[in-house]
């Protein structure tokens, strides 16, 4: 048993530790492209992180659809708008100091709240939720298509409109 | 531990607001957009699995939606603002400056 803390302690941190440094290339890389391959490796992150906390379909979903289609958008929305490949050291304003400052406050300000607010707070070491002989993945399927169905179809409709937005938007002809 | 998670979201969120601010590119602001929604969807699954619950992971779920949603949409926009003005630069497009 605390072995298997440990150990999941170790992968959280070598994860995190990852995910930060590829998230600080991201928001400092001065080529569009590294920026964008970085991204990716902060979404994988991600999805660890959620197999950590017993999300495996959200850690699922969250590699098809961002690894797979939101970082392939970013990539043709670099191609398509011509972005320089390369250095390009004209990426980040003048005032960059400012959202250094404002996110250092944040962190802070943050940080205290969470350290204040939960301290030690422990995660229950088995994360399966309430029925144990079903998986994490059927209890969250279950919860889609009862009591969040409402919400579930506003998404698809939400979904749908944007389709019909964006093709509106990037249209030619008009 | 519940923080550990909490922070790590935290430290994420802030990245991505200094990315947001401080980059010119606006693929790269969208990317920093990005960067936002993933933190927040941390905190979701960490909260769930503090309280066994699986409301954080289907809150989680609907924000990939509608972060997908957001990517089209918002790409569909800089595309149109690189046909009209050549140019991605954030501090270019102020044709609504007062």
């Amino acid at each position: 048993m605390i072995a298997a803390m440990v150990a999941q302690n170790i992968f959280f941190y070598a994860i995190a530790a990852t995910m930060v440094g590829a998230a600080v290339v991201v928001v400092t890389s001065s080529n569009v492209v590294r920026s964008a391959l970085a991204l990716i490796v902060v979404f994988g992150g991600v999805a660890a992180q959620f197999v950590l906390l017993a999300g495996e379909f959200v850690a699922v979903t969250q590699v098809l659809v961002y690894i797979g289609a939101i970082t392939v958008l970013m990539l043709f929305g670099i191609m398509l708008t011509r972005a320089r490949i390369g250095h390009d050291p004209d990426m980040t304003n003048e005032h960059w100091w400012v959202g250094a400052l404002t996110a250092l406050l944040l962190v802070g300000v943050m940080g205290y709240a969470l350290i204040d607010a939960f301290g030690d707070d422990a995660l229950p070491a088995d994360r399966r939720v309430v029925d144990v002989n079903a998986s994490n993945t059927a209890t969250v399927s279950d919860a889609v298509f009862n009591q969040f169905l409402i919400p579930f179809e506003v998404i698809s409709v939400l979904l749908l409109a944007a389709l019909v937005g964006a093709i509106v938007i990037a249209r030619k002809d008009r | 531990m519940l923080n550990q998670f909490l922070l790590l979201g935290a430290v994420l969120f802030c990245i991505g607001v200094y990315g947001v601010i401080a980059r010119k590119n606006t693929v790269l602001v969208l990317m920093s957009i990005e960067l936002i929604l993933n933190a927040v969807n941390i905190n979701l699954l960490a909260f769930g699995a503090a309280r066994g619950d699986v409301t954080g992971a289907v809150f989680a779920l609907f924000i990939i939606a509608v972060a997908a949603a957001e990517v089209g949409v918002g790409l569909a926009m800089v595309l149109i603002i690189y046909r009209n003005r050549a140019s991605v630069d954030l501090d270019e497009v102020d044709s609504m400056k007062g």
